[in-house]
């Protein structure tokens, strides 16, 4: 098992390579594959994480050359974590995406699981990966695939698409960029080398360039506030698995990645002390959070309502990042956990209304909860978590966010919080009351028979089954989050913090 | 839907021509490891070489030599090969991509070189049927199954 760091990519990898060959004999045998894969993966990511918790890091050499000129992987705590987050939720959305790919891309399905898996490989190797080059490489893989899999999705489609293949792209040079400009002072590219290097080369003004570069190019890359254009569009009009695993997991990863290189690849000293990145952060993230919720509340489209959400959800996790306490640090990572899980349970719950009603417009919500009850109660479950009402897993992590802000003594980031719940309290109970208040006869110019909404009609088991376990997961996060931080997350932020 | 080009003089120039490039193309491929060119260069000039035969003679020429069917699978088949040597590797004891552990009865180091020579084949193979779905596809608008 000393292989599992590897396993946990290649498995996908190889898997995605198979899809093709089997699917243009069997379609049906390409589901079983996808699943199996994300399985193992996700068996295999716990196990690392187990042997991270007894053992410590764990470390691989490609090839088996010796680092810093071979390619390391190196796992710690923190990577260990986000990469049981992305295995788990990509395996959930992969059961979700069968009954939901039959009705959105019927003729297209078999590419659409290749990419799928390419994306997932994508997405673990950024997280895996102790290699800044490396890193990249798989940055485009995710990020390529990311753009193919929103251009196969409805009308609109494309242009979202093309929009983020600009951004991202960019995004992607940047930290292309900045990872040339590391190698020319530094000679390495191994991140755990750089660490050891960059201290004396603080001062350099190529160095500093770099660390300008990654987070421009990494903000782009998770949508943070002024760069986030591309999101709305990208998320609204992706394959609803699409968005979910987007939203939840690809944005996570772009997080982590900025954790990784302003604290483990540069010190805290550099990014606190040095550079007022802290700062810049800070703002443009309590912006982001006001921002996207305000621009939530008047969305009539409810992809595109959880889309500005998702904008201001990074902005919860990068103030964390910007206060740069233990507090703080704690509610950020937390919050990635929760928001994936929370962000993904609501991207499949608007995915199975879309699959029933055939509409995604909030006013013609109505009757939901006698049609669809238990997506409806996960939707709402969700819902509460975002809004941050214990005992689900978002009261935990806003807690943890304002302790961080009192423990800084920045009380705005305190004001700026408690009313954010508040705004996200607005446009989820705009879902909620139209699903569950509005009676039956608001709802017009439904072309069904009004006799048969008298009866359930939910969502097949295979996409039910996702969002409930999600759901359930949202609240046994929230009860256990003690646990979570005492046991993972305290040994996941960086030292000298 | 790109039809034979009627003109005797590019059909015969393109007959002779195409055969030159694919074995030029095979010998970049070949010697990709040890000397400049290599898997991506190699399979690029292959790919090319297709796409000189859709121009001249036709895209139905193409498609009796190289269906649809076969350029997915030479898609899928050189990835397997690069993935399914790192795999083999790590089978017989070596961490993943170590050509120093392939099953051959080598010394490490002629292993090594083999093994990025099975890649080097394998990159090669999936450029050429990229490229050549790539212009099918673009050259089809998406319209050939």
């Amino acid at each position: 098992m000393s292989h599992s760091p590897i396993l946990i990519i290649i498995i996908p990898l190889i898997s995605s390579f198979f899809v093709p060959l089997i699917g243009w004999r069997k379609k049906n045998l390409c589901y079983p594959l996808v699943v199996l894969a994300l399985f193992i993966s996700s068996i295999l990511s716990l196990y690392i994480m187990g042997s991270v918790i007894t053992h410590g890091s764990i470390y691989y050499r490609l090839g088996g050359w010796e680092p810093p000129w071979g390619i390391e992987y190196r796992i710690d705590y923190l990577n260990g974590f986000m990469a049981v987050i992305v295995s788990f939720i990509s395996f959930l959305v992969a059961i979700y995406s069968r009954r939901s790919g039959e009705q959105e891309l019927p003729d297209r399905i078999v590419h659409f699981y290749c990419i799928f898996l390419l994306l997932v490989t994508g997405l673990l190797g950024m997280v895996v990966t102790g290699d800044m080059f490396n890193l990249y490489v798989f940055l485009e893989i995710a990020s390529l695939a990311a753009y193919a899999l929103i251009a196969i999705g409805e009308d609109g489609a494309l242009m979202g698409s093309f929009n983020y293949l600009i951004m991202g792209t960019i995004g992607a040079c940047f930290y292309l960029l900045g990872v040339g400009y590391l190698y020319i002072v530094t000679g390495s590219l191994n991140m755990n080398d750089l660490s050891q290097i960059l201290p004396g080369l603080y001062h350099s003004r190529v160095v500093r360039t770099a660390f300008a570069l990654f987070i421009v190019g990494l903000a782009l890359k998770m949508g943070l506030f002024p760069l986030h254009t591309w999101l709305p569009d990208a998320y609204t009009h992706a394959p609803s698995a699409v968005s979910a695993l987007l939203a939840s997991v690809m944005s996570k990863v772009s997080v982590y990645i900025m954790i990784r290189i302003m604290f483990t690849v540069f010190n805290p000293y550099f990014s606190i002390e040095l550079i007022p990145i802290t700062t810049m952060l800070s703002w443009t993230a309590g912006i982001a959070i006001l921002f996207g919720e305000i621009m939530a509340i008047v969305q009539p489209d409810l992809k595109r309502m959880l889309a500005y959400s998702s904008v201001a959800q990074i902005g919860y996790i990068v103030l964390g990042i910007g206060l740069a306490n233990t507090m703080g640090l704690t509610g950020s990572l937390l919050h990635v956990l929760n928001h994936a899980l929370t962000k993904g349970c609501l991207f499949l719950g608007a995915g199975a209304i879309t699959y029933r009603r055939g509409t995604r417009d909030i006013r013609q919500l109505g009757y939901l909860h006698v049609e669809m009850p238990f997506t409806m109660a996960a939707f709402t479950i969700a819902a509460l978590s975002m809004i941050g009402i214990p005992p689900t897993c978002g009261f935990f992590s806003k807690y943890y966010l304002i302790l961080g802000a009192i423990d800084a003594r920045q009380w705005i980031w305190v004001i700026i919080l408690l009313l954010s719940s508040l705004l996200n309290a607005i446009f989820f109970f705009r879902v909620i009351e139209n699903a569950y208040f509005k009676p039956l006869g608001v709802i017009h110019e439904s072309s069904y028979d009004r006799g048969e909404q008298e009866e359930a009609n939910e969502v097949p088991l295979g996409m039910l089954i996702p969002i409930l376990a999600l759901a359930a997961a949202i609240i046994l996060t929230g009860i256990f989050s003690g646990k979570i931080i005492s046991t993972i997350i305290q040994f996941a932020i960086p030292e000298g913090i | 839907m790109i039809s034979r080009y009627e003109s005797i003089i590019i059909t015969t120039l393109c007959k002779l021509l195409i055969p030159v490039i694919q074995l030029y193309g095979l010998y970049v491929i070949m010697h990709g490891h040890s000397s400049p060119g290599g898997g991506f260069q190699g399979g690029v000039i292959l790919g090319a070489s297709f796409i000189l035969l859709v121009i001249s003679h036709g895209l139905d020429e193409v498609k009796k030599r190289m269906s649809e069917k076969l350029n997915t699978i030479f898609c899928s088949f050189g990835l397997l090969i690069y993935a399914g040597l790192g795999v083999l590797a790590l089978i017989f004891g070596g961490n993943y991509l170590d050509y120093g552990h392939l099953p051959i009865p080598v010394t490490i180091a002629e292993a090594r070189y083999l093994g990025i020579l099975g890649i080097e084949i394998g990159v090669g193979i999936t450029v050429m049927a990229v490229m050549i779905s790539i212009f099918l596809d673009i050259s089809s608008v998406g319209e050939q199954e």
